[in-house]
């Protein structure tokens, strides 16, 4: 069943056309990723689908957004409610300069949660999907940036799986990660697929092959091709994509 | 004439440069220890503590420190919130359209503006026309119009540096514009806020000319924001220039230098902080 369902969606940033006519669907609980060259607008695309676009400026969009049936494009359309549920992971661990703590339950107190046990519950529930109770359950009045790499970048996913969303937007969240917490990240992401629908952008294509169920392919603007991660690796039906994929291109 | 060598060149360069520091360093702590070497003998308790008596010839000068700090409390009270909005308005809420450039220009005007000159707007506007009369609250008032450039400025400054990714990752858990701003940005702006505003408290101390118009130069001591009050600078100016005495304007001069010292010395801390926490 698609969670998400675009269908010929264009973008532009004042004149340039940064995305055309891209249709796809987006399955529930599975992981999709989107590789391609820089500037293909898989980041664009990306943001596109919570509307974050919405904080540039003279950006211009046509076509439709459905997220469980609805046109988020459609004026009118309650922006905070559409980033609850379709949240983001960022290139760069991002966390609050606050305490680990005020980091997780920002999402929460953004959205008028009060009540101390409420939060308790919900931090615990969090830390524990990203696994850094065990390591910060006595550091919770720690200053988040004194953190390593790895566990902001888990902070800033508990923080966003505190707002209970149904997707997860991820831009390359392990770009600024080593190795061994690279691969942490992708086992994390795949026990998080059981609960949310995940859609990650990257340029490692390694790891596209890895963590994802469907991949699909951005060039220039357009969805080359689109298929089971599998099918894409081991035989593309596009020459362009198999360009990309056999290293002869990007 | 025969060109210098560059290592030549170099040291004459570092002598110049050395000089022009010493010169303008030396020019500063002259001024300061003349200021302080006629002026510290004076002070006492007393003098702090007393209200001036003889049109200030003899006396302390507390009713004048008095109406210093009442008329500086009242123009940071009013121009800190104006001018703490207006920089937030520029800087999160526009998105640098021509309106935002002709808010920040007109600011930029109304720094460049003598202080006398809103010392005769004060005076028209709001001791005449609005009829508060000579009193604090036309000198704050007043007072309040010079320090906004400095607000905005220092604090569209600060709110600036917070990282830009604070804001996108707030927007991205689905919070409003002003969640955003009194949650993240405000919070990680605030000592550079706090460090703007500590800098217009030192300029509104020394502030004279503004005053003299608005605010009176009464040696009472001021009971509400309608009396009329004389600041330390005031007095300073009236005791030197009309004669009555100079050991008295060189004693208040002493206290305000102290004081201007001193919260500069608060200011370059708190930046110092500041900046710690951002690099």
């Amino acid at each position: 069943m698609a969670i998400i369902e675009v269908r010929d969606l264009n973008f532009y940033y004042g004149k340039f056309q940064a995305l055309k006519g891209i249709s796809l669907d987006f399955a529930v609980n599975k992981i999709t990723a989107l590789i391609g060259p820089s500037g293909c607008g898989k980041t664009t695309f990306l943001r596109s689908l919570n509307r974050m676009t919405d904080l540039i400026e003279d950006v211009r969009v046509t076509g439709t957004v459905l997220i469980d049936g609805e046109d988020i494009y459609r004026p009118g359309t309650d922006l905070l409610a559409l980033r609850k549920k379709v949240g983001m992971v960022f290139q760069r661990p991002n966390p609050f300069p606050l305490s680990v703590f005020d980091n997780v339950v920002y999402g929460l107190r953004v959205h008028g949660v009060r009540d101390g046990k409420v939060l308790e519950e919900k931090l615990m529930r969090s830390l524990e999907a990203v696994h850094l109770w065990d390591e910060l359950k006595d550091r919770l009045d720690d200053d988040a940036l004194k953190l390593s790499g790895e566990q902001q970048q888990r902070l800033c996913i508990a923080r966003l799986v505190a707002v209970e969303p149904e997707i997860l937007l991820m831009d390359e969240p392990c770009s600024a990660l080593d190795l061994a917490a690279t691969a942490n990240i992708e086992d994390l992401m795949a026990e998080l697929k059981k609960r949310y629908t995940i859609v990650i952008v990257t340029h490692n294509m390694q790891q596209a092959a890895r963590v994802s169920d469907v991949t699909g392919y951005f060039l220039l603007g357009e969805l080359v091709e689109i298929g089971e991660t599998r099918q894409i690796f081991t035989n593309p039906q596009d020459a362009r994509t198999e360009d990309y994929i056999t290293g002869r291109f990007g | 004439m025969k060109r210098l060598g560059p290592r030549v060149e170099q040291k004459v360069a570092q002598a110049g440069l050395w000089t022009m520091t010493l010169v303008t360093v030396g020019v500063l702590l002259f001024i300061i220890f003349f200021i302080l070497r006629r002026g510290l003998p004076v002070l006492s308790l007393e003098f702090l503590t007393a209200n001036p008596a003889d049109m200030g010839k003899s006396g302390g000068i507390f009713s004048t420190i008095v109406g210093t700090v009442a008329l500086s409390f009242l123009a940071i009270l009013i121009a800190a919130p104006l001018g703490v909005g207006t920089a937030i308005y520029l800087t999160e809420y526009t998105w640098g359209g021509p309106l935002t450039r002709v808010i920040r220009f007109g600011a930029e005007c109304l720094a460049g503006i003598p202080s006398i000159i809103f010392g005769l707007f004060g005076f028209i506007l709001f001791v005449t026309k609005l009829k508060f009369g000579w009193s604090i609250l036309s000198g704050g008032l007043t007072m309040a119009f010079m320090l906004l450039p400095t607000i905005i400025r220092t604090s569209e400054e600060a709110i600036k540096s917070v990282p830009p990714a604070y804001r996108t990752v707030s927007f991205s858990l689905g919070s409003t514009k002003w969640q955003t701003v009194t949650r993240v940005v405000l919070p990680s702006a605030l000592p550079g806020i706090v460090t703007g505003i500590v800098l217009s408290v030192g300029r509104s101390i020394g502030e004279t000319a503004a005053t003299i118009f608005t605010a009176g130069s009464a040696l009472r001591m001021p009971t509400s924001i309608f009396s009329s009050t004389r600041p330390m600078s005031v007095h300073f100016y009236i005791l030197a220039r009309e004669g009555i005495s100079m050991s008295n304007a060189y004693g208040t001069a002493a206290v305000l230098i102290i004081a201007i010292l001193g919260i500069n010395i608060l200011t370059y801390y708190l930046m110092n902080r500041f900046i710690r926490k951002y690099s």
